[in-house]
């Protein structure tokens, strides 16, 4: 028998009915939950400013309630995940209190921490940290840093299930790792069998994200139903083949080119594709359909991992708005430029001038701009308009410019309803990269009890 | 004699996606004759001119001959990525959809082409 492999969230706000729906409809060894984008990370940095018991995925507690149920039945089932985001144990004690209450206070829970480097980057002055495309410093911006977490492997996932854990929580690790730990933990390979564990980072590559394997987000997406779209399971024989699938009866499809789609999806050179756990080849693959939403993977061949591991950090940097308005009539376009010049002009009257301002038509061929030019005879359109600057104040008063249009402005505008433009911080994305030497990945299991009665 | 042109969405699907600041547009082939002709007539200079009003600063193709696939990086596409553009489309979700309408000479064995013949 294969592992089964599922994954029922590619993303913090993915699909809430999919863990459960998939958990009901078939039986898997386990179960990812993955959250964490580029910039999850600062979002939570700022939540555990405010509150010391917050800074993870809490969408991951009302999953858990919802599968409860099955945890309890099927206790075999194992849960692997990401969610503890910056605040790991904080996530764990939850969650801890959460299943005591409900009866699994046995239940055993690791924790995988030690990616956190913002306290270490900032005693160094953010030396060494140079950002990894540009080469460019960290210096000048350390001050502004907000958070900065090492990708770790799949590693202290495996240590944190050999040592029992029926959950795993971590912070930042690579997403394919979230696989690759439970297939190193259930198959025994080798860490330096870079072929077999390329395999497992296929696997997870492959179901990272959700219903975008399944059927989502495909070229070919009206050839089935989406509604009850059936999230992604992955098997994995002991020899590294893989077959990637989905609930029997669920919606979506997995054919050879769904799955192609989503091998080639946000990579840069194919041949090495980096994770902490191995450099992994995709131009060796090979997919081959096998019938009924069945689909094999198979030929993952993989080098020797690198000794550095990437780094995500965050920088505050500035403030963002975007505000729509509808401008309908034959003159449209015309109109909606008018609008935006004397949303421009208007603030010149208070001393502003913006250091960025985009301007969009949507509906006119602005969402990829340059390929088309607008139709002769459009009668509505979207002005977006969106504005950067590092003075909030000035962003504020951006905002308030848009209501007063539908008075003062020309006829035919609409769309006000639903309110002023909110301004936002804004982070900067500043990728890097540490030796393996600088990072001490940490793994503690305990019962959900025990967790429970560390509660800050 | 003008060149008729077919779009390339007739012969292949394409998925996108950001990678930082950086775009990827990834193109599959439907058959493999399809994927020999991509493989000729899709290039990086093509795409590059295409997208030209997105700023892109360099376009790289890798290739993929046993995927019938080839995936295009966009290098600083995004105008500043997820966190900084003020694009509505900050990660780039639309590219993909988009190239299917990149005109490609027609070729004469167009509907060998169109059909998938990968098992």
């Amino acid at each position: 028998m294969s592992l089964r492999i599922a994954n029922a969230a590619g993303f913090w706000g993915d699909w809430t009915l999919a863990p459960r729906q998939l958990l009901e409809t078939t039986e898997v060894d386990f179960l990812t939950l993955e959250y964490l984008a580029e910039l999850t990370l600062s979002i939570m940095a700022r939540q555990r400013n405010k509150d010391s018991a917050s800074g993870f995925a809490r969408d991951f507690l009302n999953v858990v309630d919802q599968i409860a149920p099955v945890l309890k039945r099927q206790s075999e089932l194992k849960l692997v995940t990401n969610a503890g985001g910056l605040n790991p144990h904080a996530c764990a004690a939850a969650l801890g209190k959460q299943l005591s209450e409900c009866g699994l206070g046995d239940l055993p829970i690791g924790v995988v921490a030690g990616d956190d480097l913002i306290d270490q980057i900032r005693d160094k002055q953010g030396a060494g940290y140079d950002h990894f495309d540009t080469g460019q410093p960290l210096e000048d911006r350390v001050d502004r840093a907000v958070s900065a977490n090492a990708y770790l492997g799949a590693q202290p996932i495996c240590e944190a299930l050999q040592q029992g854990s029926r959950i795993v929580i971590t912070g930042r690790v690579a997403d394919a790792s979230l696989t690759v730990g439970p297939a190193m933990y259930h198959y025994g390979w080798d860490w330096e069998d870079w072929n077999r564990v390329a395999a497992a980072s296929v696997a997870g590559h492959l179901i990272e994200c959700g219903a975008q394997v399944t059927g989502g987000y495909r070229t070919d997406w009206r050839d089935c139903s989406l509604t009850k779209i059936g999230y992604p399971i992955v098997e994995i024989d002991h020899d590294g083949q893989l077959v990637v699938t989905k609930p029997d009866g669920s919606g979506g499809r997995v054919t050879r080119q769904s799955v192609i789609e989503q091998i080639v999806y946000e990579i840069g050179d194919p041949a090495a594709y980096y994770t902490p756990d191995v450099v992994v080849d995709f131009t060796t693959l090979e997919v081959a359909a096998l019938g009924d939403d069945r689909v094999a993977v198979r030929g993952a061949t993989g080098n020797p991992r690198p000794e550095t591991l990437k780094v995500s950090l965050a920088y505050a940097d500035g403030y963002q708005a975007s505000g729509q308005l509808l401008i309908y009539g034959r003159d449209c376009i015309v109109k909606a430029r008018i609008v935006a010049d004397l949303i421009r002009e208007r603030l010149g009257l208070e001393g502003i001038e913006l250091e960025s301002m985009n301007i969009e038509l949507l509906g006119a061929g602005d969402g990829v701009p340059g390929l088309t030019s607008p139709p002769t005879d459009m009668r509505e359109v979207m002005l977006r308009i969106s504005a950067f600057d590092h003075r909030r104040e000035a962003l504020e008063a951006f905002a308030k410019q848009f209501a007063p249009l539908i008075t003062n402005g020309p006829a035919g505008l609409a769309g006000y309803a639903q309110g002023r433009p909110v301004v936002r911080a804004t982070y900067a994305y500043w990728p890097t990269v540490v030796d393996r030497d600088n990072v001490t990945p940490t793994c503690k299991v305990q019962t959900a009890e025990q967790w429970n009665q560390q509660r800050t | 004699m003008t060149e008729t042109t077919c779009l390339l969405g007739s012969i292949a699907t394409a998925r996108s996606g950001d990678k930082g600041n950086h775009a990827n547009v990834a193109v599959i082939a439907r058959s493999q004759a399809g994927y020999r002709y991509l493989e000729q007539v899709l290039t990086a200079e093509r795409v590059a001119e295409y997208f030209d009003l997105l700023d892109v600063g360099e376009v790289k193709r890798f290739e993929l001959p046993k995927l019938g696939s080839m995936n295009f990086l966009l290098i600083d596409a995004l105008a500043g990525g997820a966190s900084q553009s003020l694009r509505i489309d900050t990660q780039g979700k639309l590219l993909g959809t988009a190239i299917l309408d990149l005109p490609l000479p027609t070729p004469v064995n167009l509907d060998e082409m169109r059909a998938v013949d990968y098992p």
